[in-house]
Order: structure tokens, then C-alpha cells, then sequence
């Protein structure tokens, strides 16, 4: 088994009045995309800047490759930030940017001219290197800051909400962008963003933040089909949340009463008691105009209330009883023709497998 | 905040008493010295403007030559203390505690509200042979037993000579160096310094390649607002210089006064503001050369 290149043991960061960083460990292994995703205040940048060193006096202890970080100064660390703001120097050209983090620690001019034009080259400003940063677009000015810390060469690169300055389309594109540097530079990546589309597509493993404390870690997919709590489901895509309470549990499974949908039983492993949501995906469930065929399936009759067009798929808003409203992503194909109007009496359904059950 | 410029009426009644008080009070004096600059007195009480350059070549004798050398060096002699002790000052009331820094500003801007003559009477109460701190001395050497084994306590001679006047300029002018500083450092991005800091830049490093360049502006706004001042003070050198120190200032306060030679007074006066357009101008071109992201 490898070993961890960053180990974060149960650190705590207070501020007055607030706990931004609450009791947090887990492993980063070398070479993982790794992403640190919650919604705005939830401890992520503070998190980030503790394993920069730029923030002190929290709790806990920050390991990176075997060494303990404690009273290790930000400039003796071998790690490297891409701020939010980018933070390049304007009174610097590019190449003097890039150059910085080498001339300060004492890098020969031979060795650190190759090593910037190669950073240079690695996001495409070689044509760039002599101007100053008030020359240059934002994407240009964020792989300057990227460039910059990655000519140090460090064993990981810490980048908070890179690309939450820049417009959709070339946010699109650096997703991609950063994701192929990571896998030709072979290095650690700790990404911060609150953007869940983001944090799917391009992280190994995703930390799940509420309020100073993670959540869930797990894979993109493991996230998003098998989040742990209603904070996790909610937070990752969206998905329909009902009440329910457990009646029973046997080898079938899980039979709770749940909210507008009456008796139904739910496959389950773990532990089920009390109070419970049950969790569903709008794109697994099904609309139709007759009951489903499948006396299996779990199904709520209604009406419906909203039709959100999105050209290929519609999200359609179903009342059923008791209170009960469903989201329904349904593809825009000739089956759904006719039956997508405000109003219309139609039946949801879903299998029962696809139900998840949330322990609060 | 368009729609105003294009309405002229309202643009010219809102600037007009302005534009009067300019002129009344600024440009046509100054424009009058700037005419008896060329001029000869007649009589003790009459100067006619014949465009004589008589009083400038005058100026160009040794003995004001040495003196406008003098003020000139000890001005920035003057100003360097004053930003050495300013920058950290300003840098600290930057990184103090929001609620504190209000205070810590009316600290500095406190002096400006009483009387120069009685401030510049204050540091003479302090630095004279028998004023405060030669007491304190005093108080200090005999505490530690040195007037038994040295001898008694000599009073340090204070004033009276370019190093008194030197203090008193720093103490003086020190506000206006503080606030510009502080106006730039306060808007200084910390996240640059903490770039810095991350590339791995010691903190020193970081001060002089990032913080400093960075806050130009606020340094030379700093220089330029006490420097000028400075080379035409006369009220400091005159009470804490006594005759060693005598400054431009003084000579031309002399030809106004005592001296009764008021066209001398005025070209001593205006080679003073050559000297500060020449300031001006050597700021206006570093400006346009650091322009792109400093310029502020
Ligand atoms: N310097 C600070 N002083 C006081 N509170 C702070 C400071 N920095 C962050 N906080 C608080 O800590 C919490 C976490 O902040 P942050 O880590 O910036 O969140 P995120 O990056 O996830 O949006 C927030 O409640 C924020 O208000
Ligand atoms: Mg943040």
C-alpha cells in the first residue's frame, strides 16, 4: 500500500465566534486530483491555507510526505497555492512572475531559465513571458499564477476556487486544462470549489464540507449514487427527499411508511430505525399516463404542476398526495411527447433499488 | 456622474468661485512676486520691474548657493528619517486590529491640530540643556551609580544645530508621510504577500520585491508632500537652528523682512519652486514608467 503524501489529523481551526475548520482528518495519496467541495463558508479556504502555512494557531497536525508541518513557515514548505485572487505580481513581467518563487530561494540563472520556459511552455504563455500582468485576460493571468507554482516543483499544488473568476465556456475548458497537467506533471492536486459540476469532473476523491466538518470522501461516482447523508444527496445534484419512517427491517428489506406514497419496501444494508428520508434521483424516475406495469416498482399518482424545458431533457414537477412533490427528469424523446402539460394526471414511478435510505 | 460634465452651465457655476479663489488669492500674487523676481527697488519703499536677471545671478553667490545646498540636504536627510520611522508605523496600524486603527490614526493626525510655534516651543522645553530629557539622563546616570564613579552628569547640547532642526522637520512633517503610506499599504492586496511568503520568499525578501514596490505610490505621494515643505521650512530652523542652521527659508523670510529686498526675497522664492516643479516633474516621469498595475 502507498503511503499517504498528505495526512490531515484532526485539525481545528477557530476564529472568534466560529469554528472554521472542526475536528477534520484523512488521507491524500501522491498523484490524486483531490477536491475539497462545500458550499461558501464551510472551511474549505481556511483548510487550504493551513497546509500552505498561511494560516496558524489552529490544532491538529498537517503531515505532508512523512514530515510534520507544525512550525514549518509557509516559505519552507513544499507545497505551492494558487490563490482566488491569482495574486500575480503587476509590477512583474510574466517571466519575472515565474522566476520569483526560484531567484528567492537561490536558484542559479542557468538552471532557472530552462526551468521557466519549460513552466512557460506547460500553459502555453511562452509568447507571453514579456509582458505585464495588466496585459493580459484573466485565464491568461491564472495559468501565470499556475505556471508560477508549479516551476517550484512541489509534491502539491493547493489551488482555492481557480476557476470561479473565470466565464462558463473557458471554465469548461481549464477543467480540462487542469486535468491534464496533473496527469503530465504527476503531482498532487488539492482543489477548493463550492461548484459540484466541477468537483465531478475533475476530482479523484471529493471531500464533502458542511460547517467546518467533512462530511463523506469518497469517488465522484460513489458520491453521487451513495451519498451518506441528506446533506451529501442534496449538496451533489439534485434529488427528491421524502419522509418516511421505518416500520420494519428483514432480509428483503427496509419496509417504511413514507409520506404520499403509503407501505413500501426499500432494499438496505446497514441500519434503518426510526425517522428516515428516502432518496431519489429525478432521472430514475419514469412518468407515465397508466400505473406501471411492474407491480414492484414504487409509484405515486399525481398531477402536474411545472414543466421546466431544457431542450433535451424537461424537468417536470409532479403534486401527488399528502403533500408529496417529485422532481422527474424526463428525456425529451416521442415517448414523452403529449403527456409533459400542467395539470395532466400521470403516475411517477421508480424501482425500489434505486431508493436510498438517509439516516439524520 | 457623466451628465454633469456635458451641462457647462452647471459645470462652470459650481466651478466659478473656486476658479476666483484660485486666481485672487493664488495666481495673480504669485504672479506678482514671479514679475518682482525681474525687478529693482528704487527706493525703500518702490521696486520697478525692469527684467533684470540681477536677483537671480545674485542667488548664485556662494554664500546662498551653500545655503540652498544645505537645505536641500538636510530636507532629505529630513525625509528619509521621516519615511524610515513612517513606513512602520503606517504598516502597523495596516495590520492592527480593524477596531484599533481609527484610534491609532487620530494618534498620529493629533499633533496637526495644535499650534506648530507651540509644538516647535515643546521640543525646546524637551531638548534644551535643562529641559526633559536631560533631566531624564540625568535622573538615569545617577540611578546607576555613574556620578560616583564617573563624575557628575554633562547635559548633552541638543539644540541649536542642524541635528536639532533635523528632529524637529521629522517630528513636524511626520503625519503627511504617515497617511499617504498608510492609504496605499491599507489597499495593498495581502494575498500578494502571502504569494510571496508561498513561493518561498523570506519575509525581508518579501518586503523589499513586493511590499515596496508595490506601495510606491504611497512612497513617493509621502516624499514629494514632505519634501517640498521641508525646503522652504523657516519656523523650525529659525527656533531650534538658532544661526547655526539657517535654512533657505530663513534667508528669504529675511529679505521680505529685515532686509527690506523684496525682489531678492522673490527670486530666491521662485528658484525655490523651480527646484519643486523639478521634483514634480522627476515624479511624473517615474509614474508613467511604473505605470501598468502600480500606478495608482
Ligand atoms: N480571518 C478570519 N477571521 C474571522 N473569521 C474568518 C476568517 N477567515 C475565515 N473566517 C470564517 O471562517 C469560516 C470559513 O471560512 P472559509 O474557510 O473562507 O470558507 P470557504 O472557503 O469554505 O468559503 C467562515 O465562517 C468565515 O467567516
Ligand atoms: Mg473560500
Amino acid at each position: 500500500m502507498t503511503k499517504p503524501i498528505i495526512s490531515i489529523r484532526n485539525v481545528t481551526k477557530r476564529y472568534p465566534g466560529v469554528v472554521a475548520v472542526d475536528n477534520v482528518s484523512f488521507d491524500i495519496m501522491p498523484n490524486e486530483f483531490f477536491a475539497l467541495l462545500g458550499p461558501s463558508g464551510c472551511g474549505k479556504t481556511t483548510l487550504l491555507r493551513m497546509i500552505a502555512g498561511l494560516e496558524t494557531s489552529g490544532t491538529g497536525d498537517i503531515i505532508v510526505d512523512d514530515q510534520n508541518m507544525e512550525g514549518v513557515p509557509a516559505n519552507q514548505r513544499p507545497v505551492n497555492m494558487v490563490f482566488q485572487s491569482y495574486a500575480v505580481f503587476p509590477h512583474m513581467t510574466v517571466r519575472d512572475n515565474v522566476a520569483y518563487g526560484l531567484k528567492v530561494t537561490g536558484v542559479a540563472a542557468a538552471e532557472r531559465a530552462p526551468r521557466v520556459e519549460e513552466a512557460l511552455e506547460m500553459v502555453q504563455l511562452g509568447s507571453m513571458a514579456d509582458r505585464k500582468p495588466d496585459q493580459l485576460s484573466g485565464g491568461q493571468r491564472q495559468r501565470v499564477a499556475l505556471a508560477r507554482a508549479l516551476v517550484k516543483r512541489p509534491k502539491v499544488l493547493l489551488l482555492d476556487e481557480p476557476l470561479s473568476a473565470l466565464d462558463a465556456k473557458l471554465r469548461e475548458h481549464m477543467q480540462l486544462e487542469l486535468a491534464r497537467l496533473q496527469q503530465v506533471i504527476g503531482i498532487t492536486f488539492i482543489i477548493v470549489t463550492h461548484d459540484q459540476d466541477e468537483a465531478l469532473s475533475m476530482a479523484d476523491r471529493i471531500a464533502v464540507m458542511e460547517k467546518g466538518g467533512v462530511r463523506q470522501i469518497a469517488g465522484p461516482e460513489e458520491l453521487y449514487e451513495k451519498p451518506h447523508s441528506r446533506f451529501v444527496a442534496d449538496f451533489i445534484g439534485k434529488i427528491n427527499l421524502i419522509d418516511a419512517t421505518v416500520s420494519g427491517v428483514s432480509k428483503s428489506g427496509v419496509t417504511c411508511k413514507a409520506k404520499g406514497l403509503g407501505e413500501v419496501i426499500v432494499p438496505h444494508d446497514g441500519e434503518a430505525s426510526g425517522n428516515v428520508s428516502l432518496a431519489v434521483r429525478p432521472e430514475k424516475l419514469v412518468l407515465s399516463a397508466e400505473p406501471p406495469a411492474s407491480g414492484s416498482d414504487i409509484s405515486a399518482r399525481g398531477v402536474i404542476r411545472d414543466v421546466a424545458y431544457y431542450g433535451d431533457v424537461s424537468n417536470v414537477f409532479v403534486t401527488c398526495s399528502d403533500g408529496l412533490e417529485l422532481a422527474v427528469n424526463v428525456q425529451n424523446d416521442r415517448a414523452a411527447a403529449g403527456l409533459l402539460e400542467n395539470g395532466r394526471e400521470v403516475y411517477a414511478s421508480w424501482h425500489p433499488s434505486d431508493t436510498l435510505i438517509l439516516q439524520e | 456622474m457623466e451628465s454633469w460634465k456635458q451641462n457647462k452651465a452647471v459645470f462652470w457655476v459650481t466651478a466659478l468661485p473656486g476658479v476666483v479663489w484660485l486666481l485672487l488669492f493664488f495666481l495673480i500674487p504669485l504672479a506678482l512676486i514671479w514679475g518682482m523676481s525681474f525687478g529693482e527697488k528704487t527706493s525703500i519703499v518702490d521696486i520697478e520691474i525692469t527684467g533684470t536677471l540681477a536677483n537671480y545671478l545674485r542667488s548664485f553667490e556662494a554664500v546662498y548657493v551653500k545655503i540652498i545646498w544645505k537645505s536641500i540636504w538636510i530636507s532629505v536627510i529630513s525625509t528619509a528619517v521621516c519615511l524610515a520611522i513612517a513606513y512602520p508605523i503606517a504598516f502597523g496600524i495596516c495590520f492592527s486590529p480593524a477596531r484599533w486603527r481609527p484610534l491609532l490614526l487620530l494618534l498620529v493626525i493629533l499633533p496637526f491640530w495644535i499650534n506648530l510655534l507651540i509644538r516647535t516651543y515643546a521640543l525646546i522645553a524637551v531638548f534644551r540643556t535643562r529641559g526633559t530629557l536631560n533631566f531624564t539622563l540625568e535622573w538615569l546616570w545617577d540611578l546607576a551609580f555613574l556620578d560616583k564613579l564617573v563624575g557628575p552628569y554633562q547635559p548633552l547640547e541638543l539644540l541649536y544645530n542642524n541635528g536639532a532642526v533635523i528632529v524637529g522637520m521629522v517630528y513636524v512633517f511626520m503625519p503627511f508621510m504617515v497617511l499617504p503610506l498608510y492609504a496605499t499599504i491599507e489597499r495593498l492586496d495581502r494575498s500578494y504577500l502571502e504569494a510571496s511568503l508561498d513561493l518561498g520568499a523570506s519575509q525581508w525578501r518579501t518586503f523589499f520585491s513586493v511590499t515596496v514596490p508595490l506601495t510606491m505610490p504611497g512612497i513617493v505621494s509621502g516624499i514629494i508632500l514632505v519634501f517640498i515643505p521641508m525646503l522652504g521650512m523657516f519656523l523650525v530652523p529659525d527656533l531650534l537652528g538658532g544661526t547655526n542652521a539657517i535654512m533657505i527659508g530663513n534667508v528669504i523670510t529675511d529679505q521680505f523682512k529685515a532686509a527690506n529686498d523684496w525682489p531678492f526675497g522673490a527670486a530666491l522664492s521662485f528658484l525655490l519652486m523651480y527646484v519643486t516643479f523639478a521634483a514634480l516633474a522627476v515624479r511624473a516621469f517615474i509614474g508613467s514608467r511604473m505605470k501598468g498595475g502600480v500606478g495608482v
